[in-house]
């Protein structure tokens, strides 16, 4: 088995598990606040084998998900124009906007919208539609955000002069800041994402431990990963000592990636931004900094973040705060689904609701 | 989104690199890992690029932690 492997590794799993039904005596409730941790949770299985004290409670994880419907107008709206390509990652292609649009319904109208797997991609596409603007759709947390950092610093160094960022891209630390300052949320630890802090470190989430007394954990996607951050938060709340632990030390360093932060600090500048379900968040957004101004799709003339509505019905904003489970929602499994969804968190893969829909048996 | 997952470096050619997984094979760059990986490294990849190398000595580390702690002798 090799080094990485092992964390599948059963065996160590059912004991894991088993030193955890033992030692969770008194309840608690987690958030993951990383989509990838929420399909993992479900996907292992571990969701429906945790012992009754503890409970699993999804946030707001999924970039997709938290990405606002003002935003989302705004991208619908540039997709409509003729002198505009899109470039975006495939999560953002179903994400419902005004009016039952999404980008998918926007390309049988005849945009332009290309899915790519890197940002990179994106200049490709630039190059190969001289006379329009390219724009790459910047959706994503301080995971994804050095890449398109690095992207916009590619685009310079080509010289190409039709390639533009929309930077939608959000900020974890302040969102758990908003979350935790929230008097009816309710919950007693977290697990931190992987990889956002592979870029941003452990030291950032500091507050969580010492200004609000709740055990931490940074952990990875394994399921003995998961194991180990619910019996070290376990212990931290017997012990009374809470603290933010640094558990993916394979991956994290506990002063993150300085190269790659260093990158993003470069193109982007962090600004107030918008959530849905939470609203405006200060310094929770990136923008393109002054000096790559040419690079910025917000600098295009007529774009805009539009007024949009919250979609009719849907309760994401609450799922994503953790203050509804999914199916809570009236429209669960009924009028949502993910062949017919109304909200985002149903439509990506990661979101709680496409979760819950997908692994419902367990719950 | 920001799922991002370990592959093995086959080859470095300046900026870019090839890495492998189950016999997948992609191309990634390397201007955001802050420390220069070697062939035979597993890197975490996200949207195109390396973010991190992983610490294989730091794993076997934390495996042999959790056997200890489990009074087990598994590897
Ligand atoms: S089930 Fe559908 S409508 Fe309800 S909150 Fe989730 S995405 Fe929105």
């Amino acid at each position: 088995m090799n080094s990485f492997e092992a964390f599948k590794d059963p065996a160590l799993c059912r004991a894991l598990l088993a030193k955890l039904v033992q030692e969770a005596d008194t309840p608690y409730r987690f958030m993951e606040v990383c989509g990838t941790h929420t399909v993992s949770i479900f996907q292992s299985g571990l969701r429906s084998l945790l012992p009754q004290t503890i409970t699993h409670v999804t946030g707001p994880g999924c970039p997709v998900c938290v990405t606002h419907e003002s935003e989302v107008a705004c991208f619908l709206e540039l997709a409509a124009r003729d002198d505009i390509v899109l470039a975006t990652f495939g999560d953002l292609m179903r994400v419902p906007g005004p009016k039952g649009k999404n980008l998918k319904t926007a390309q049988a109208d005849g945009a332009r919208v290309e899915v790519v797997y890197s940002p990179v991609d994106a200049l490709a596409v630039a190059a190969a539609n001289p006379g329009r603007d390219t724009v790459f759709l910047g959706v994503g947390f301080e995971t994804t955000a050095p890449a398109v950092a690095a992207t916009i610093r590619l685009a310079r160094e080509q010289n190409l002069k039709n390639f533009r960022v929309l930077s939608f891209h959000k900020l974890v630390p302040p969102a758990l800041a908003a979350l935790v300052a929230d008097p009816d949320i309710n919950i007693d630890a977290f697990i931190l994402p992987g990889h956002v802090s592979a870029i941003i470190g452990a030291t950032p989430y500091g507050f969580l431990a010492e200004k609000h007394g709740l055990p931490a954990v940074v952990t990875g996607f394994e399921p003995l990963d998961i194991l180990s951050a619910l019996l070290e938060i376990t212990a931290m709340r017997k012990s009374g000592q809470p603290a933010v632990v640094n558990a993916y030390t394979r991956v994290v360093a506990n002063e993150g990636n300085p190269v790659a932060r260093a990158v993003m600090d470069e193109v982007f500048t962090p600004v107030d931004a918008l959530w849905r379900g939470l609203g405006v968040l200060p310094g929770s957004g990136l923008a393109v900094r002054e000096e790559f101004a040419d690079f910025d799709a917000l600098g295009l003339p007529g774009v805009s973040l539009p007024d949009a509505p919250p979609l009719a019905g849907c309760r994401c904003g609450e799922v994503l705060k953790g203050k509804m489970a999914p199916n809570e929602c009236p429209l669960f499994d009924k009028a949502c689904t993910p062949a017919t969804p109304v909200g985002p968190c149903m439509v990506s893969t990661e979101g709680g609701c496409a979760a819950y829909h997908k692994y419902r048996l367990e719950l | 989104m920001c799922l991002a997952v370990p592959m093995e470096i086959t080859a470095i050619h300046d900026k870019i690199a090839d890495v492998e997984i189950a016999g997948v094979t992609r191309q990634v760059r390397l201007e955001l890992i802050d420390a220069a990986p070697a062939v035979g490294d597993y890197v975490i990849v996200h949207a195109g690029f390396a973010i991190r190398r992983l610490d294989r000595e730091d794993a076997i580390e934390t495996i042999k932690l959790f056997q200890e702690g489990l009074n087990l002798e598994l590897l």
